[in-house]
């Protein structure tokens, strides 16, 4: 019988296979920040152990770091101490680190993509939950604890877990001004946040071949949101393209051996999923979440959902904690919400494709009065992109604030936080219950939605903006 | 690892859905560089409401959490096992776990045990009318036991022996070093390795 795209990376992989035991799997990248990493170098330290293969593991910092003058010493002591620690760890232990002020620095899911690192057939892990970005380029990747950060850092392996295959198969086009995000916004809200459990999902389809990698990165980011161990992506010419040339792809007979194998990474025509899903592109419009789960999401043009339509209790208690926390009634057209913040940014929706998509439609136009608008780039080299195109004074020019790279309010570890009661549409990747801040309220949407929203001050989509017809840039 | 055989302890309800870890530990704990401490950051937002079920003088000194449905989700933070062990709790019962949550939890010794969920909630209805009642979390005959409700669990048969030795799992993969010398011997040569270019 054939096999799916996560049954071939993973037999590629398997050390060590008997019988009652899981699968021991060698690790082609490990990647580090400084949150999850500290314990982990500990653990060695106190074990007498060596990191196995720096030479398979990076390093850079990203959770913490302030997007506003990043050339002053960092305030928060606790902050300052934990990057220091990464600097001290992966200087004694000789991983390479790309700190804070570098020109490679960035939210780590950016930069190893973008470094050429990530490529199709790799297993790829980091002791965060977004790890799944990197299934965009077929490879199997997926978020660890710190535990296996350990395990990883001495032994290159895991010792994993058998899992299911899903298949999400999205044909169609979809129509203008929809966007990955709202895609993926839709897949959560159809299976669930604890839908994708056990599985990795492969989304499939035409809808998927047609997306650029960058947006093939958001959809796969999010897969863990449906509480999948991972999501892929079967690697086509848009992921050997992307690739070419970048630092770390490989080159001359090395690329022709490389792209030979990457084709024969996807899933045969014979092969079986455990579960099959199918999503009309056609059909989809903007999507925005309302509660407090990625889950809780629902077209823009519809209402804030009756807690008593759901028929499980426990989904029903959920909606009703959610309106609660949100502070929003039943039956209230999500359009007719005001926000003040408008976050654009994370791993999710920090790249350069999504500064574009949210500057074509800010440019010539104003950040409402009483909102206020970050724009935080995914990493160094997006940034500079962006300001080689003249993004950041568009930005800059409609009144959002133009910032340094990191993961900034998607989880509010540095300054960028809302303060209690606030609301933010944001780009990132999570609404739960105080992520972006204590007592701070998120509706998670796509760039342009953000960039939308941020003229309007209240959920809007570009389509609202009365003044303009708004193009859809490519790939997005 | 502390090996786990079998908990007999207070059980605590949590009656909530898509507990997700950020709950259990929010992001601004995560910059601590240690793995203790952290009990007073464990659902750090809820337990400002004093009617919040850990704040209750009844649940005080309770070991077995009782949780909703999807407990666990969203960030990798190992931090919210640890949360949760520095707090006291030696088991998490619930109907279903995140995954990266439980893999988290079964290497740190804090057992998770799912149950169907009509029988969860007969465990939260007995925690709440009887504050005071026992719930047995035995992993030696994978079972859990309180009056009136007997209800045995799946736990695959390699985690469960590794919980009960208490067996580190580095020590038993550093085992497997010829194996792995062997698979790094075969990786192709396009492989990117991190060395500066």
């Amino acid at each position: 019988m054939g096999r799916t795209l996560a049954e071939k990376v993973w037999d590629d992989h398997v050390v060590r296979r008997a019988e009652g035991e899981p699968d021991l799997l060698f690790i082609d990248l490990h990647l580090l920040h400084e949150v999850t990493s500290p314990q982990a170098f500990d653990g060695l330290r106190k074990a007498g152990r060596r990191v196995r293969r720096t030479d398979l593991t990076i390093a850079t910092e990203d959770h913490n770091t302030p997007t506003l003058d990043i050339d002053k010493p960092i305030a928060d002591p606790v902050s300052r101490t934990q990057l220091e620690t990464l600097r001290k760890n992966c200087a004694e232990f000789g991983v390479r680190l790309h700190p804070l002020g570098d020109v490679e620095q960035g939210v780590v899911h950016v930069v190893g993509p973008q470094l050429g690192l990530t490529q199709p057939g790799m297993t790829v892990v980091c002791g965060d939950s977004h790890t799944s970005t990197h299934g965009a380029f077929g490879a199997l990747a997926f978020g660890i604890g710190t535990s296996q950060v350990e395990h990883v850092l001495a032994t290159q392996t895991l010792p994993l877990a058998p899992f299911k295959t899903m298949a999400i198969t999205v044909d169609g086009e979809l129509p203008d001004g929809v966007t990955a995000k709202d895609l993926i916004l839709a897949i959560i809200a159809k299976i669930g946040t604890g839908g994708g459990q056990g599985y990795v999902l492969e989304y499939r389809g035409s809808a998927i071949e047609k997306l650029s990698m960058e947006a093939r990165m958001t959809v796969c980011n999010m897969s863990i949101e449906a509480g999948a161990r991972a999501g892929m992506i079967a690697p086509d010419k848009t992921t050997f393209d992307y690739l070419q040339g970048r630092d770390h792809a490989p080159r001359d007979e090395d690329w022709d051996a490389a792209v030979a194998y990457w084709k024969t990474l996807h899933t045969d025509d014979d092969a079986v999923f455990d579960a099959e899903v199918v999503i009309d592109a056609a059909a989809l419009t903007p999507f925005v979440t309302w509660g407090t789960n990625p889950g809780q999401g629902a077209p823009l043009s519809s209402q804030v959902p009756d807690p008593a339509s759901y028929d499980d209790a426990s989904e029903r208690l959920a909606a009703e904690k959610a309106l609660e926390y949100m502070g929003l009634t039943a039956g209230q057209p999500l359009r007719e919400i005001g926000v003040d913040t408008v976050f654009v940014g994370s791993c999710t929706n920090g790249r350069i494709e999504d500064l574009r998509s949210a500057a074509s439609i800010l440019d010539g136009r104003s950040v409402a009065d009483g909102v206020r608008m970050l724009v935080v780039p995914g990493s160094v080299r997006v940034a500079l992109q962006a300001v080689a195109e003249g993004l950041d004074k568009v930005f800059t020019a409609a009144g959002a604030e133009w910032r340094h790279a990191g993961c900034s309010m998607c989880l509010g570890m540095n300054p960028d936080q809302l303060a209690p009661g606030e609301r933010s549409a944001s780009t990132s990747n999570r609404n739960f219950e105080g992520r972006q801040g204590k007592g701070g309220r998120t509706h998670l949407v796509s760039p342009q939605v953000a960039a939308a929203t941020a003229v309007l001050g209240h959920l809007a989509s570009p389509a609202d903006l009365s003044d303009a017809a708004v193009a859809t840039p490519a790939g997005v | 690892m502390e090996a786990f055989t079998t908990h007999t302890g207070r059980a605590v309800p949590l009656r909530r859905s898509n507990v997700d870890t950020d709950q259990i530990i929010p992001a601004h704990w995560l910059k601590k560089v240690t793995r203790d401490g952290f009990e007073d950051g464990l659902f750090e937002a809820w337990r400002k409401d004093p009617e919040f079920v850990l704040n209750q003088e009844r649940h005080k000194g309770a070991t077995v959490l009782v949780a909703g449905p999807d407990f666990g989700t969203g960030s990798s933070r190992e931090h919210a096992v640890w949360a949760l062990q520095n707090y006291g709790f030696k088991a998490v019962i619930s109907s279903r776990f995140a995954d990266i949550f439980r893999g988290n939890s079964l290497k740190n010794g804090l057992l998770t045990v799912v149950l169907p969920q009509e029988t969860v909630e007969e465990l939260q209805r007995l925690a709440e009318t009887d504050p005071t009642a026992e719930v047995t979390v035995d992993l030696v005959a994978r079972q859990v036991r309180a009056e009136g409700v007997t209800a045995g669990f799946e736990l695959d048969e390699n985690a469960r022996w590794r919980l009960l030795e208490g067996l580190d799992d580095i020590s038993l993969t550093l085992r497997e070093e010829p194996a792995i010398a062997a698979f790094e011997a075969n990786r192709p040569s396009f492989t990117p390795r991190t060395v500066v270019v």
